[in-house]
């Protein structure tokens, strides 16, 4: 059990400007989970895509028991049996489960037989799954089974793991868990990747710990606490987001009865949704993503029009205003998807900001642009929410994820929201940012703001929201206020069974 | 007007000839968008394959040599595409309409001195006995080979795409090229693939105009077949058996509607030279209402950064 299955010595590769592993050294047992933790861009991606022989190393070894291990495409590491789960799905939505797994394999059997191959082993380590439904059509949770059953039916000896869980509920994870550790059990190894420290807690045996590309300390997770694990990879110590106790001040934002068709044919229908949020009140929307959660910020926003009544704020009907109207009103949205929907890809941050921010700031007159007070603009969203860029003239694509989602959220912030909508706000933010992003959102609520804050972390709701309200399949759960409600109670909600089990809390 | 004087059979053995070169090139056209790539040169490799494949055939004697000529020229054209845009990552719109517009030029170039020649001709397919039948005879056993490849064509793009590991990763490079690079396939390779295929097709297509179809050399003969392929393979939902009955339907209503020209219906010449185009269309248009959609990274350009 404990013959070293992969050993990774000073292991390097440089890009244009930045060096995203810097000689990293490390070994892998048979049969352990090894956990690789670290922030957004410490370089966790570019190892394991070595290893998976995606990337070549610029110098440094691998050897893969006993033997030197170099290889030179995908291909060459599944045949060593290394299998990998990625963290954004490498699915193909139009074609069925089958032709997926098949796409996988190095010599897939005919596809009657793999069908039935993909219906033992998902029994066997309990994912359920059917070989002919269509990718497009399944669950985040779904299309991860997909994918390990990808890796499982190669029989891996290393199973590559990067961020499994983001996208998953509570009971998922569990199901998830269940099966790696009976994967581990019997004798493979598992390089398991992610920054949710408690979960590396309970799984992982080992944990190697990357800053900046360089190897900066190993650690058994279940002896170390998740805040020194914190620590150690951000390199700094950890400021957690505080809040002030505020009153509920009187009723913002009113849904009434809102159901409305997605603009997207994979999209999900809002289903008879209400809610109310109040003035200095987060409402936090957890659930699997795809179940709404697009379209309820759309309708927010302004960018899917609804009937007049549905939508209220301060009791002014605005359902059938557009984005434009309700900015005016003091109602601004920041969309999950950073690049081409919170922000324009090619154009400058100060362009950015213009684009939502000219009407709020009166940026323009009479057609023109005031290019100067744009700046400006931009320049203090940059100070203030402490955006790592040369400046204002740089193109949103060249920033990280983490600093562009600065940005855009920073950019509806200043502009001082009567109510504020955010869909996924630290979403692929490494955990400082995310910290302070979610201190911005608390300071903006104890100004009086309500805000909504959907998100699929959900220790993040846990933290930020006053209440917490769930979305299963484009229906709202009950909302239940924050304050002591346990994981089982908010797993049911997602699943959408709350209203047989009780009010909770 | 003389309703008799049209012959049922001839009517149908006629229009398989007029739907060959639209369906050679939708075929070929139809494997490249599967393969995420919109080349608009069509209708360009179809005119330089019409002339190669006609100046070979001239000088050579072989109609055969022409035809292998026509595919080779389409894929040298199509090549020139594959470069621009796999590999100069430039944007395959603007590629594809260049390619049609060069290839015009060229085949205009090329076939200066060939207008008013006869190429010789292919021999038709003369089994004794199945050719000699009533009805049937004329329809299935009296073409041209070039006509029974492009079936043959249109059977193994169909039993490729859906039978084949070939056709999976050729339909999944299409569909998600990142994933498809992520799990170790080389995009690039088969995308430049597919599109020397589709080239060589659309040469094909080109040459069957000029060599058997109306057998000469005219500049612009393929007198926009090749913008019709295009259109084609989206009303068709980038199927094979739909392509190839919308290409028949096209052909069949072409020449259905040249006889009753020639028969004199009292409908006016233009509306019977429009109504292949808005019939085509409008059959494929219901037909596709479907929905089954587009190769999702289709026209995108694919570069593997990190």
């Amino acid at each position: 059990m404990t013959a070293t299955l992969l050993s990774i010595r000073g292991l390097t590769k440089a890009y244009p400007g930045v060096v995203a592993n810097d000689s990293v050294s490390f070994d892998i047992q048979q049969g352990e989970v090894h956990a690789l933790l670290g922030e957004n861009g410490a370089g966790k991606s570019t190892l394991v895509k070595m290893i998976y022989g995606l990337v070549k190393p610029d110098s440094g070894t691998m050897t893969w028991r006993g033997a030197e291990f170099a290889p030179p495409e995908p291909r060459a590491a599944r045949a060593s049996g290394v299998a990998m789960v990625f963290q954004h799905f490498s699915l193909f939505d139009a074609l069925n489960v089958a032709e997926n797994v098949a796409l996988g394999m190095e010599n897939p059997p005919p596809m009657r037989d793999l069908a039935a191959q993909i219906r033992s082993v998902s029994e066997n380590y309990g994912l359920p799954l059917d070989p002919d439904r269509i990718v497009g059509d399944l669950s985040a949770g779904e299309r991860q089974r997909v994918e390990i059953i990808r890796c499982l039916l190669q029989d891996p000896k290393l199973l590559i793991m990067d961020e499994p869980t983001s996208v998953l509920t509570p009971q998922e994870v569990e199901i998830l868990f269940r099966t790696l550790n009976k994967l581990k059990s019997e004798g493979t190894a598992i390089l398991y990747i992610s920054h949710k420290l408690e979960e590396i807690r309970t799984l992982c045996d080992h944990a190697t710990i990357l800053r900046l590309g360089k190897n900066v300390g190993t650690c058994i997770p279940s002896e170390t606490t998740a805040r020194e694990m914190a620590e150690l990879m951000v390199g700094d110590t950890l400021h957690t987001p505080t809040r002030t106790a505020t009153e509920d001040g009187a009723p913002v934002l009113r849904i009434n009865d809102l159901s409305l068709s997605s603009a997207n044919p994979f999209g999900t229908r809002l289903k008879n949704i209400s809610f109310t949020v109040h003035a200095g009140e987060i409402l936090g929307i957890g659930g699997v993503a795809g179940n709404g959660q697009d379209e309820l910020l759309a309708a927010l926003s302004g960018e899917a029009t609804s009937d007049t009544n549905t939508i209220t704020v301060n009791d002014a009907p605005v359902g059938h205003l557009g984005p434009n109207e309700r900015r005016a009103l003091g109602i601004l949205a920041a969309p999950e998807e950073r690049l081409g929907h919170a922000a324009a890809p090619d154009m400058s941050l100060t362009e950015n900001a213009l684009l939502t921010g000219a009407l709020r700031q009166k940026l323009t007159k009479n057609g023109f642009v005031n290019w100067n007070a744009t700046r400006a603009f931009a320049e203090r969203i940059i100070k203030a929410f402490d955006v790592r860029t040369p400046g204002p003239d740089t193109a949103a694509r060249a920033l990280s994820g983490g600093n562009l989602q600065k940005f855009v959220i920073g950019r509806e912030v200043l502009q001082n929201p009567k109510v504020l909508v955010v869909n996924q706000p630290t979403w692929g933010v490494d955990a400082a940012a995310a910290a302070s992003i979610r201190q911005a959102l608390l300071d903006l609520a104890a100004t009086g703001a309500a805000i909504v804050v959907i998100s699929q972390d959900l220790d993040e709701l846990m933290e930020i929201a006053d209440h917490f309200g769930a979305l299963n399949e484009g229906r709202m759960s009950e909302i239940h206020p924050a304050l002591g409600l346990t994981i089982d109670e908010i797993g049911l909600m997602m699943g959408g069974a709350d209203e047989t089990e009780g009010a909770a809390a | 007007m003389d309703l008799s004087a049209i012959n049922p059979v001839l009517l149908v053995a006629s229009l398989m000839v007029a739907a060959t070169p639209l369906l050679l090139a939708a075929i070929g056209e139809l494997v490249v968008e599967r393969s995420g790539v919109l080349n608009l040169g069509v209708e360009g490799m179809m005119i330089t394959g019409a002339i190669a494949g006609f100046a070979i055939s001239v000088e050579t004697g072989s109609p055969y040599v022409g035809i292998l000529a026509a595919a080779i020229a389409g894929a040298g054209l199509s090549f020139l595409f594959a470069f621009l845009t796999q590999f100069a990552l430039a944007n395959q719109v603007a590629s594809g309409l260049a390619l049609t517009l060069f290839g015009l030029g060229l085949s205009a170039l090329m076939g200066q001195g060939y207008v008013g020649i006869r190429p010789p001709e292919m021999a038709r397919l003369d089994i004794p006995v199945l050719s000699d039948l009533p009805v049937i005879g004329p329809i299935l056993f009296s073409h041209d080979p070039v006509l029974y490849l492009g079936l043959a064509l249109t059977a193994g793009v169909w039993g490729f795409l859906k039978f084949t590991r070939g056709g999976l990763i050729l339909r999944a490079v299409g569909e998600n090229h990142d994933a498809a690079h992520a799990l170790g396939y080389s995009v690039i390779r088969v995308r430049v693939l597919a599109i020397l295929f589709g080239g060589a097709c659309a040469g094909v297509g080109g040459a069957y105009i000029s060599l058997i179809r109306v057998p000469q050399w005219t500049e612009g003969m393929t007198a926009g077949i090749g913008w019709i392929a295009l259109a084609l393979v989206v009303f068709a939902s980038w199927k094979p058996w739909r392509a190839l009955l919308g290409a028949y339907l096209f052909g069949g209503i072409n020449v259905l509607q040249l006889n009753l020209q020639a028969a004199g219906v009292a409908i006016p010449v233009e509306y019977l030279a429009m109504s292949p185009y808005l019939i085509t269309i409008l059959v494929l248009v219901i037909m596709s209402a479907d929905k089954s959609g587009a190769p999702a990274s289709l026209g995108r350009s694919f570069h593997a950064s990190q």
